[in-house]
C-alpha cells in the first residue's frame, strides 16, 4: 500500500496537521465508480448496497488516517454473507475483491471461491497441506468459503474439518493484510456454526444478509437476463413470466436469481424445439422472441403441488 | 590463496550480493509470479557445485498470484532446517523453455567452511583437480 509519507502531528491537536479529501480518495481509487457499477446491474439487496457503501467509507477514513499518520491498525475485513441461495451473494463476493483492491487493503485483488471439498482432506494429514495450498493461492485476495458450515460437523468429532478450521482461523489472525476471508451459507445453518465456533464470528466484523428478492425485482432481474442473451419477451410472454415468478416463489427449492436463469434457460429449450418444428425459415425477430406458451409450457403451471421445474 | 573471501557459497543468482531481505525476497518472488513461472523451495547440505538435485521442501507452488504465501513456506523451511542451504527456484513450462529460469539462496549456514582442492596423481605425474567441500566429511544432518 503505497501511502504519502506519515505527517508528525503535534500531540495536543491532531486535527491541526493537515486535511484529507475523502470523497478525492474514493474518487481515485476508482470505488465510486465499482459501487455504482454494483447499483446498476444487481437488483435489489439494498441493505447490503448499504453495508458495502459503509465499509467502502471506513476502508477509506482508515486510508486517510495511515496518510495523516493517525493510529490505524490494519482494519479487520473477514466478512460472513448469510442469504438464501441464488441472492447473489458471490457476485457480491466478487465486487467486494474488487473495491478491496482499489483502496489498497488486497494486493491483487482476486477472488478464490471454495467449498469444503477444497479445504478438508480425506485421511490424517490431507488437510493441512490441502487447506495451505487454498490459502496461498488465495494469498493478496479474497478466499470466499461457500457453505461454510460444511466445515463443521459435530456428529463426527474426528472430523478434518476441525483441523481446516484451525488453520483458517490462525491465517485469518496472524496474515490480516495478506488475505480476507468471506465466509457464505444460509442464515440459521451460519448462525450456528459460528455459536459452536466462538472463534469465528469474534475474527469477522462484518455480519451481511442478503435479503430474498420480491417479485418485481425477480422481474426485472429476468429482464437483464435476457437483455444480456439478446432475447426478448413478447407482451404476453411478460405477463405470463409475472405469473410464473408468483408461483415458482411459492414451491421448493426456491433459489431466487438462480431459478429465475434456470426458467429462462428452459424457456429458450422450448423455443428452440417449437422453431425447430416448423417448417420454413425463421427471421431475427422470431429467433429471439419468447413466446408466451413457451413460458406456460412450465409445469409449474400444470400441477398445483409439483416439484421444481 | 583463497579467491572466495569468507568461502561464501556462491551458487545461482544474487550470490555474490549480501544476504537478500525479505522484501527483496518478495520482490523476485513477484517477478516471477507475474512472469507465470512455478515456485519451488528446495535444500540441501552438500553444496557442491555438480549436486544439482535439491531437497524439494513441500510441493512446487503453481497458481499463486501473491508471494506472500511462498514467503510464508520460506520461513517455514528456514525454521526447518536454519543451517542448510535453501535456495527458490522458478520453473518456466513454457514450451521451448521448460527449466528453471530463476534460482538464489535465501538461506545459508552461519558458517561456510568453503571447498578443498584436491590432487590426484595420474600417471605420467599428470594430476587431476577436484574439489570437495570440507562440510561434507561428515554425515548428513551434521554437517553445518
Amino acid at each position: 500500500m503505497s501511502s504519502p509519507s506519515p505527517v508528525p502531528i503535534p500531540a495536543e491537536s491532531p486535527s491541526a496537521s493537515g486535511s484529507v479529501d475523502l470523497s478525492a480518495i474514493l474518487r481515485e481509487a476508482r470505488v465510486t465508480e465499482a459501487l455504482e457499477q454494483l447499483d446498476r446491474e444487481l437488483v435489489g439487496l439494498v441493505p447490503v448496497k448499504t453495508r458495502l457503501r459503509e465499509i467502502a467509507a471506513f476502508l477509506a477514513v482508515e486510508k486517510a488516517r495511515s496518510g495523516l499518520g493517525l493510529a490505524s491498525g490494519a482494519p479487520s475485513l473477514h466478512m460472513s454473507f448469510t442469504g438464501n441461495p441464488g441472492t447473489g451473494k458471490t457476485t457480491v463476493a466478487l465486487r467486494m475483491a474488487e473495491i478491496l483492491h482499489r483502496l489498497g487493503f488486497v494486493r491483487k485483488g482476486h477472488l478464490i471461491a471454495v467449498t469444503r471439498d477444497d479445504l478438508v482432506g480425506q485421511y490424517i494429514g490431507h488437510t493441512a497441506p490441502k487447506t495451505k495450498e487454498v490459502l496461498k493461492r488465495a494469498m493478496g485476495g479474497v478466499l470466499f468459503i461457500d457453505e461454510a458450515y460444511y466445515l463443521y460437523r459435530p456428529e463426527n468429532e474426528r472430523d478434518y474439518g476441525q483441523e481446516a478450521i484451525e488453520i483458517l482461523l490462525q491465517v485469518m489472525e496472524n496474515q490480516r493484510d495478506d488475505l480476507v476471508v468471506i465466509l457464505a451459507g444460509y442464515k440459521e445453518r451460519m448462525d450456528t456454526f459460528f455459536r459452536s465456533n466462538p472463534g469465528f464470528s469474534s475474527r469477522i466484523a462484518h455480519h451481511i444478509d442478503f435479503p430474498d428478492y420480491s417479485s418485481a425485482e425477480l422481474g426485472s432481474i429476468a429482464d437483464g437476463m435476457l437483455e444480456r442473451m439478446q432475447y426478448r419477451f413478447d407482451a404476453q410472454a411478460a405477463a405470463a413470466f409475472g405469473e410464473y415468478i408468483e408461483r415458482r416463489q411459492r414451491l421448493p427449492h426456491f433459489a431466487n436469481a438462480r431459478s429465475i436463469r434456470n426458467a429462462l434457460d428452459r424457456a429458450r429449450l422450448r423455443q428452440a424445439s417449437r422453431l425447430c418444428a416448423v417448417p420454413g425459415s425463421v427471421d431475427a425477430l422470431a429467433l429471439s422472441t419468447i413466446t408466451e406458451q413457451d413460458i406456460r409450457a412450465s409445469r409449474v403451471f400444470s400441477e398445483e403441488n409439483n416439484r421444481s421445474d | 590463496m583463497m579467491t572466495n573471501i569468507g568461502a561464501r557459497l556462491t551458487q545461482g543468482q544474487f550470490s555474490f550480493l549480501p544476504d537478500l531481505t525479505d522484501v527483496q525476497i518478495t520482490a523476485q518472488l513477484n517477478y516471477a509470479l507475474q512472469q507465470g513461472w512455478a515456485i519451488g523451495i528446495e535444500y540441501t547440505d552438500d553444496p557442491h557445485p555438480r549436486n544439482t538435485y535439491w531437497d524439494m521442501y513441500g510441493n512446487p507452488m503453481f497458481d499463486l498470484k501473491d508471494p506472500a504465501g511462498i514467503l510464508k513456506e520460506i520461513n517455514e523451511c528456514r525454521k526447518t532446517f536454519p543451517r542448510h542451504y535453501i535456495r527458490v527456484t522458478a520453473f518456466d513450462a513454457t514450451r521451448g523453455w521448460e527449466t528453471p529460469r530463476m534460482s538464489y539462496l535465501v538461506n545459508r549456514p552461519a558458517v561456510e567452511p568453503g571447498f578443498a582442492l584436491v590432487r590426484e596423481e595420474r600417471e605420467g605425474r599428470s594430476i587431476r583437480y577436484t574439489i570437495r567441500s570440507y562440510a561434507a566429511d561428515k554425515p548428513e544432518g551434521e554437517r553445518y
